[in-house]
């Protein structure tokens, strides 16, 4: 068991995690991932590292079925049932180069530790992260400080840049050189942005997100098509070239369980609330 | 012959097949006392046992038998724990008709001794006593030992190290320990309480178990070696094989690893009061003739399939599953496909698999493995409507540790290499064994690896000698 350290909503339905572990930050590094399983009974999911340390690490993460809804109902003191990592490749280094980062919804906490990590090894590093509206934007400062310039974007305007990251990324794109595009979020902003760099021969890496059990390379349901190839997201991944993902075939993979993701969080919030 | 012999195995009672597709539970009910006495009386207690030769730890068989006889079945079961520490385990899941029972004198004219009912029968006496009493330990000698990945042989290493004094950390990637044991057979065939029996107790002797440590992530080998003397990989052979045939990333299809994960380890079967999802395919076919294949079969079924279907490349005779999977397949009412090789998966508009094309082989030359090889027949291709597949033909040793050891040589196969008379790998400090060295193999050999293993990891650490 692991104690929670903390649990609090930044911005509606996402939340930030901190876990107590000794283990993890010793070799964990910027775009690796931990399996957290909230309960006994609960599922194995992953969530992208957002920071650590030597006592603890952090997640963020979006509440949206029942192994999100039981962490999202995490006070400090509890426990959680596993939590195991680092996993993953760590994201590609890189040196001196001019790099565009996007993140939505939870991939914004998960910019944190690769915009560091760039910075650190210094490129220069334009960050950009997106939301429906003001309210769901959480983290300007903090990605800042790893950033050598930051944009926002609202698809109402209410705070940033108005519209879509598509249309802002072409105007990007147009007026700078850019050697490489990190994007971090749900599958339709990987998506999005990949085929927005396309057609400008931009190198695009991306954070996706197939279903997972095991993530060490055991199961094999996290398997994704990339250059016609199979790889497993758990182990060749989480990171590929976003100009070489079958999308299709990710999309339609991530649906597999819908009907009883459904299920599922209405049986838990009936057990929970009556 | 002086005695006169029973000629056929006492038969073990079982759950009806009607009745035991709809639940989870253990399938035989194992023997009596007295049919267990009466069984081990058929045993002509040889001179020359061959079983013993048959049995790769070289469990003292005509011995355990003959005290199960005189009905004292305490000394039974020391006699077999002398060699096996997992008997209850061995007991359901050895392929015996392979082993000990194969070579059985009885065999000449009947029935082989029930070597494997026996030696189950004296360990489920031994567990309805109550709790293993925990031996006393001599000093600690100061040692550290870290063995990775619990799975039968891990449990074994440990078992032996821990009671030569010496201080043992395993280190488990997954949330439960067991290895295959747990996350692979179902409860079905071997219930998990005996597992975690025996897991217990070797904490209770001071094993110290960590979860959720992905040895080559979390921790590489080289920082264990920075506090560890010697270690153990144990890891097994966990990454799934696919067949690369078009349609194998449609949704329902399966890795036999990611249907029993679900099924076993994450409880799926209890879904939705357990939270991980499975798919339960009214038409499923799993693809494969061993033992992994039966377990996905029977799943299947147990999870509510109308129509299961074993699709196997050769014939019948070359299945590698133990027979009595088999048996209770067929009780079941799974189908068997043979000399039947799946081509292509075809998806729905919903890129739902609906659909397998297959082909049928007849037997040719024998190959490598002394088997006949399986040719495709030309022409004889066919559709079949499927809405689950679960591909079980194989797997081999995951990359992970291999990949962050650049100093430990492994094979073509990604398998370790190791000496067979030692369990020593090519890095020092390092000894290996179970299926991480042979590729998918047996419970019992992984066990018998462990014990070469921890006899030498032993006189190292005493010696310092590698
Ligand atoms: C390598 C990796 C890293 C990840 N990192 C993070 C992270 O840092 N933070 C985080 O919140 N999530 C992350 N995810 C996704 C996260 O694992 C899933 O959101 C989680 O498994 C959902 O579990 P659940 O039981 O709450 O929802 P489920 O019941 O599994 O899903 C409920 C519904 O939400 C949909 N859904 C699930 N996940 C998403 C999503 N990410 N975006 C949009 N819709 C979704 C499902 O399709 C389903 O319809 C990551 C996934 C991977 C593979
Ligand atoms: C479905 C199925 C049915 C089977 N049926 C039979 C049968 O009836 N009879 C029989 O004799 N054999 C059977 N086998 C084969 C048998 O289970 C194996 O040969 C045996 O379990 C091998 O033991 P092991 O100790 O080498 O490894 P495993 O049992 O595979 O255990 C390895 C353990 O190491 C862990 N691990 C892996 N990587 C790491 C890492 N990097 N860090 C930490 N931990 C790690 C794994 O999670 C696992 O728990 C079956 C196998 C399967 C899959
Ligand atoms: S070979 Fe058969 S009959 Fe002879 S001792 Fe062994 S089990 Fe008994
Ligand atoms: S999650 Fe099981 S292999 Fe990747």
């Amino acid at each position: 068991m692991y104690k929670v350290i903390e649990r609090k909503q930044i911005v509606p339905n996402i939340h930030l995690l901190v876990v107590e572990t000794e283990h993890i930050h010793k070799n964990a590094h910027a775009g690796e991932f931990v399996v957290v399983r909230a309960d006994e009974k609960g599922e194995r999911i992953p969530l992208n590292l957002v920071d650590w340390d030597e006592r603890s690490v952090s997640m963020v993460f979006m509440e949206v079925g029942t192994s999100t809804s039981k962490l999202a109902a995490l006070k400090p003191g509890d426990e959680i049932a596993t939590l195991a990592g680092p996993l993953g490749k760590p994201t590609e280094k890189s040196e001196g180069k001019k790099i565009v980062c996007i993140g939505g919804c939870y991939g914004i906490g998960a910019l944190n530790p690769v915009l560091r990590m760039f910075k650190a090894n210094k490129n220069h590093v334009t960050t950009i992260i997106e939301a429906r509206s003001d309210f769901l934007l959480y983290w300007r400062e903090r990605l800042k400080e790893h950033s050598d310039e930051l944009y926002e974007i609202t698809r109402d305007g209410t705070r940033g840049v108005r519209g879509h990251i598509n249309d802002f990324l072409v105007e990007h794109l147009k007026k700078s050189k850019v050697d490489l595009v990190y994007v971090q979020g749900c599958t339709y902003l990987t998506y999005l942005a990949s085929e927005t760099t396309r057609p400008f021969g931009i190198k695009t890496i991306v954070g996706l997100n197939p279903i997972m059990v095991d993530a060490t390379g055991m199961c094999g349901v996290c398997r994704v098509t990339i250059n016609g190839e199979t790889k497993f997201g758990c182990v060749d991944g989480p990171e590929f070239d976003g100009h070489q993902v079958d999308w299709d075939n990710l999309l339609s993979r991530r649906k597999i369980y819908i009907r009883e993701e459904v299920y599922s969080l209405s049986f838990y919030e009936c057990e929970r609330y009556g | 012959m002086a005695k006169k012999i029973q000629p056929t195995k006492i038969p073990m009672r079982e759950q009806p097949a009607k009745e035991r597709i709809r639940n989870y539970a253990e399938v035989p009910y194992g023997y009596s006392e007295k049919e267990a006495m009466q069984e081990a009386s058929r045993c002509l207690q040889c001179k020359r046992p061959t079983c013993i030769q048959g049995c790769p730890v070289e469990i003292d068989i005509p011995g355990f038998i003959d005290f199960i006889a005189k009905g004292d079945f305490q000394a039974a079961i020391d006699r077999l724990k002398e060699k096996n520490i997992l008997p209850a385990v061995c007991g359901r899941v050895c392929p015996q008709e392979d082993q000990c029972e194969k070579v059985c004198v009885l065999t000449k004219k009947y029935e082989p001794v029930a070597i494997g009912r026996l030696e189950r029968f004296a360990a489920d006496w031994e567990r309805a006593q109550g709790s293993m009493s925990v031996p006393k330990i001599p000093s600690q000698t100061g040692k550290k030992v870290a063995i990775i990945g619990s799975g039968p042989g891990g449990l074994t290493v440990a078992g032996d190290l821990i009671k030569l004094g010496h201080a043992v950390t395993m280190f488990e990637a997954l949330h439960e320990p067991g290895g295959v044991l747990v996350y692979g057979i179902p409860e079905f065939r071997l219930p998990k309480a005996i597992v975690y029996r025996e897991v217990d107790y070797l904490i209770e002797c001071g094993v110290k178990l960590v979860l959720d440590f992905v040895v080559g992530k979390t921790a590489t080998i080289d920082q264990l070696l920075e506090s560890y003397d010697v270690v153990y990989i144990g890891t097994g052979a966990g990454l799934p094989w696919f067949m690369n045939i078009p349609g194998e990333n449609l949704n329902g299809v399966y890795s036999a690893n990611e249907y029993l994960t679900r099924a076993n380890l994450m409880k799926a079967y209890l879904f939705p009061e357990y939270d991980t999802p499975i798919v339960r395919g009214k038409s499923v076919a799993v693809i494969g003739g061993g033992n992994v294949a039966m377990d996905c079969a029977r799943t299947a079924l147990r999870l509510g399939a109308e129509q299961v279907h074993i699709v196997y490349r050769r014939s019948h005779k070359e299945m590698p599953a133990r027979l009595e999977e088999i048996h209770h397949a067929e009780g079941e009412g799974i189908i068997f496909d043979i000399l039947t090789l799946p081509i292509k998966y075809i998806g729905d508009k919903k890129s739902w698999v609906k659909e397998m094309e297959c082909i049928k082989m007849e037997l040719g030359e024998p190959d490598a493995s002394g088997r006949r090889r399986p040719v495709p027949i030309d022409g004889s291709n066919f559709v079949t409507p499927v809405d689950t597949v679960v591909c079980a033909i194989g797997q081999s040793p995951n990359p992970l540790i291999p990949q962050t050891t650049p100093d430990l040589k492994v094979g073509k196969w990604g398998n370790i290499e190791a000496d067979p008379e030692t369990g020593k790998t090519s890095k020092p400090r390092c000894w290996a064994g179970g299926d991480v060295v042979r590729g998918g193999a047996t419970v019992i050999l992984a066990m018998g690896d462990g014990r070469v293993a921890a006899r030498s990891m032993h006189e190292y650490l005493m010696t310092g000698k590698w």
